[in-house]
């Protein structure tokens, strides 16, 4: 009993043992990822930062029902409206998301009739300022331009269960 | 009364009801698109279908009288059932059917959120749409600067039609076509010449008609509401002011069955661009012949150093025709504590005064009572535009059964006939001595009604006219037990609550026009934009646009329109009326009595009152008729018209001419009006198109 002891001891097998796990690990693929550079996977219904889309032709979408900022629990979305100077047509004249107060809820694109305001699926959007978190139109437009290609491929993969 | 059981309930309803009013007398909803109250029942909808017992198919309960129900077998009450498996089947097969048609464009629509057919299609239509045809596709239609159409929407409830030719009394909307095809139109694409034409919109029960000037701007969920009257004439419309944030958005009509059912003209509808629009917003002081902006201190000091070296002789106060009576009120008491006697609200010129008791300027028999009236005769005035619901009432009694209706004045399209007695004065006379065939038909009425317009008022020999109207309305039996028929017509807001306030020259004093001319020193304008101010006089003008008024002033005080402050309006029939904050005024402005009671300080005579309460308290236990709100204090028409008539006096030649030249531009809110503007040189337009 005691030999055996003395031999595991003068053979380091609780090292050894303990060594090879951790090469074991140390050769695995690793669990972590290296953030800045690299993502993680998100799923298509990821709500991420708001972005207002324009359609292929590059009319703007929305049409100013004010569904969304009815819907909005945090009252984050503030809107004004009237007929657009050229054709009549309802737009918005401003559309504003204090991107502080909304809770990313997903409400606003629910309510959307017409797919103009969703939430995209970038979350990369932390600045310095509490200013640059009140988006505008222009940068919600701006947003819908720069991410439209993963929003339209995301918005194609979870329209069978809408 | 019939006896009728609307789903097991019994209810006792009198005969000439319909099923639908029985329904709802026994607490049943119906749903309806096409049946209006106040509009004859068409029954083209089918939405009103009930069961009755021993019909063979559900019929149309709007259209359907509780007379034309036949009792059961043994005598029992006609049975009808609202809540059956058939109705609801029925219902969801019309609700289907109106929605094969209509485009689903809740979203982009502005009747969303307040759309009947939206609500009844969550209530009783069904969840899927079985049509995959192609729909139906009109081209939208132009009806004026005020209404929009979307004419895919219309749902040919014939609302509009209805109302336009029967309210209106404008034969300018009906339908083409039929069936599927038909479409509501004004035929020749021409707009609406009517003065109530935006009610249509209110009318619609779909977004087909809505309103233009605020079309896209808001949603109805978004607004607050506030109850409120209106005070672009003197019947005080029931309103109600939908505001958001500081601005107003909308103004909508309550109903109020004694004063404007549930009507409003398109000014007071639509004057809301003018609300923000030119709008003093600080105070202002004349310097070197031009106007800079200052602070309110330096403003009453420039007031305070004028009015004290001036003999109170020489100083005037003019009141507008926007005033509420609290800051009337504040003036007169201003003034009293001055010595100033020179103080009238009269601008345009009319004598009317409350030395001949109330009842000689208010309108005695009420506008609900014009119903009750079997003859009218209106003189110098043209109730379409002075007044125009109660224009409205006298053509509803028109409907009923033609009365006999004389008018001395001014020819003018008045939508319902009337024997035209004469231009002037000399007609009156002429009645009044018995020698117009009208006058046995007055004679012959009942409850006769004359109507006396500040046209005939407004000018030198006023008084004459009012006396010659009072004569011949106590000859006709105008005013006896019952029955008060003498009925003075006003056009300005504010003036039968400043007669009864008293606010008109005292002993020595002089009136508006005179202090025009230049006969004061020092004058203070509480708002009044219609009359010209000679050069001369320093001028303090307190009011809210910068129109006539604010040009001739030397210091400006900006205050509060009517939208903005809570103050008490008298309307012509001498109806107590609240009107509501429904939002605050621009920059530095004030509320009015606000303003008097600060400028009272500097001028060392503190009015005794602190808050909008105290000022109301102390008006009250000198004006008790002012606390009792939404009623006429009852005036003695024998003594007014005995009074009015023993003035007499000599008649002028000329005619009688109406006070009110342009509908739609006749105060500085209007006239800052942009829509109010366009209304106006599109009548002016319709009208040179007549005249050719």
């Amino acid at each position: 009993m005691q030999l055996d002891r003395i031999a595991q001891s003068l053979l380091l097998k609780e090292f050894i043992s303990g060594f090879v796990l951790t090469m074991k690990y140390f050769f695995k693929p690793k669990a972590t990822l290296n953030y800045p550079f690299e993502m993680g996977h998100r799923g298509p219904r990821f709500r991420g930062e708001h972005a207002l889309r324009r359609y292929p032709n590059g009319e703007e979408r929305c049409i100013a029902c004010k569904l969304c900022e009815a819907i909005c629990p945090a009252q984050a979305i503030t809107i004004e409206a009237g007929p657009r100077r050229n054709d009549g047509t309802r737009r918005t004249t401003r559309y504003d998301i204090d991107m502080v107060k909304c809770i990313y809820c997903g409400m606003c694109q629910e309510a959307c009739p017409v797919d103009a305001i969703v939430e995209g699926p970038n979350l990369e959007f932390s600045v310095e300022t509490r200013e640059e978190l009140y988006y505008d139109k222009a940068k919600l437009l701006d947003n819908g331009e720069r991410w439209e290609r993963e929003i339209a491929r995301n918005l194609a993969k979870t329209a069978p269960y809408r | 009364m019939a006896k009728i059981i609307v789903d097991g309930v019994e209810v006792d309803v009198p005969v000439e009801y319909t099923l639908l009013q029985a329904a709802e007398a026994a607490g049943a909803e119906i749903p309806r698109f096409c049946y209006h109250e106040r509009l004859s029942i068409a029954g083209n909808c089918r939405m009103c279908l009930v069961e009755v017992k021993g019909a063979p198919k559900p019929v149309a309960s709007c259209a359907w009288g509780v007379r034309d129900c036949r009792p059961g077998p043994n005598g029992e009450p006609p049975e009808i059932s609202t809540k059956s498996p058939t109705v609801k089947k029925a219902r969801e097969g019309v609700m289907e059917f109106l929605l094969i048609n209509h485009p689903l464009d809740c979203p982009i629509c502005d009747q969303g959120g307040q759309c009947d057919l939206q609500d009844q299609a969550m209530a009783y239509g069904v969840d899927t749409s079985r049509y995959h045809e192609n729909k139906r596709a009109v081209a939208d239609k132009y009806l004026g600067p005020l209404v929009r159409t979307s004419m895919n929407r219309c749902i040919h409830c014939t609302r509009c039609v209805r109302f336009t030719a029967e309210v209106a009394g404008v034969p300018d909307l009906g339908a083409l076509w039929r069936g599927e095809d038909m479409e509501i139109t004004s035929y020749l694409e021409r707009a609406l010449g009517s003065e109530l034409q935006a009610n249509v919109a209110d009318l619609c029960p779909v977004g087909a008609l809505t309103h233009k000037p605020e079309s896209f701007h808001f949603r109805p969920w978004e607004l607050t509401k506030t109850d409120s009257v209106d005070v672009m004439d003197a019947v005080g419309s029931a309103i109600r002011v939908d505001s958001r944030g500081r601005e107003v958005m909308r103004i909508l009509p309550r109903v109020n069955e004694a004063v404007n059912e549930e009507w409003i003209t398109d000014k007071t509808r639509q004057i809301v661009d003018g609300l923000r629009l030119q709008r003093l917003d600080r105070p202002f002081v004349r310097e070197n012949g031009r106007l800079r902006p200052a602070t309110w201190q330096e403003a009453f000091a420039t007031i305070a150093s004028r009015v004290k070296g001036t003999d109170p002789k020489r100083v005037g106060a003019i009141v507008g025709d926007l005033a509420a009576v609290e800051e009337m009120y504040a003036l007169k008491l201003l003034m009293e504590s001055l010595g100033v006697t020179n103080i009238d609200a009269r601008q345009d010129g009319s004598l009317l005064s409350p030395v001949y008791g109330r009842g000689s300027y208010i309108f005695n028999s009420t506008i609900a009572g014009i119903e009750d009236a079997d003859a009218i005769l209106t003189v110098g005035s043209n109730p379409r535009i002075e007044a125009s619901l109660v224009n409205v009432r006298i053509r509803k009694r028109w409907r009923m059964a033609p009365p006999p209706i004389g008018m001395i004045g001014e020819h003018a399209d008045l939508t319902y006939p009337y024997d035209y007695l004469g231009a002037g004065p000399e007609t009156l006379a002429e009645l009044a001595a018995g020698r117009h065939s009208f006058i046995e038909k007055l004679r012959a009425a009942e409850r006769p009604l004359v109507i006396v317009g500040q046209g005939a008022l407004s000018r030198p020999d006023g008084l004459a006219v009012l006396s010659a109207a009072a004569q011949l309305a106590r000859d006709v039996g105008a005013v006896k037990d019952g029955w008060n028929g003498f009925s003075v017509l006003q056009t300005a807001a504010s003036r039968v609550g400043a007669l009864d306030l008293g606010l008109v020259p005292g002993e020595w004093g002089l009136n508006a026009q005179t202090m025009a001319q230049g006969e004061v020193d020092v004058l203070f304008n509480l708002g009044a934009d219609e009359i010209d101010i000679a050069p001369g006089a320093f001028v303090i003008y307190q009011g809210t646009h910068g129109d006539r008024g604010a040009h001739r002033a030397d210091v400006i005080l900006p205050a509060a329109t009517y939208t903005e402050k809570s103050g008490t309006y008298v309307n012509t029939e001498g109806r107590v009326q609240l009107a509501n904050r429904a939002a605050f005024a621009p920059g530095e402005a004030r509320e009015d009595w606000a303003i008097l009671r600060a400028l009272s300080d500097v001028l060392g005579h503190r009015l005794p009152f602190d808050s909008l309460n105290a000022l109301r308290a102390k008006l009250y236990s000198h004006y008790p008729h002012f606390a009792a709100i939404d009623t006429i204090q009852p005036a003695d028409g024998f003594a007014a018209i005995q009074a009015l008539a023993n003035i007499g006096g000599t008649l002028g030649r000329e005619a009688f001419a109406s006070p009110v030249k342009d509908f739609y531009l006749t105060n500085p809110i209007a006239r800052a009006s942009g829509v109010m503007a366009e209304c106006s040189a599109l009548a002016r337009s319709l009208k040179l198109e007549a005249a050719e």
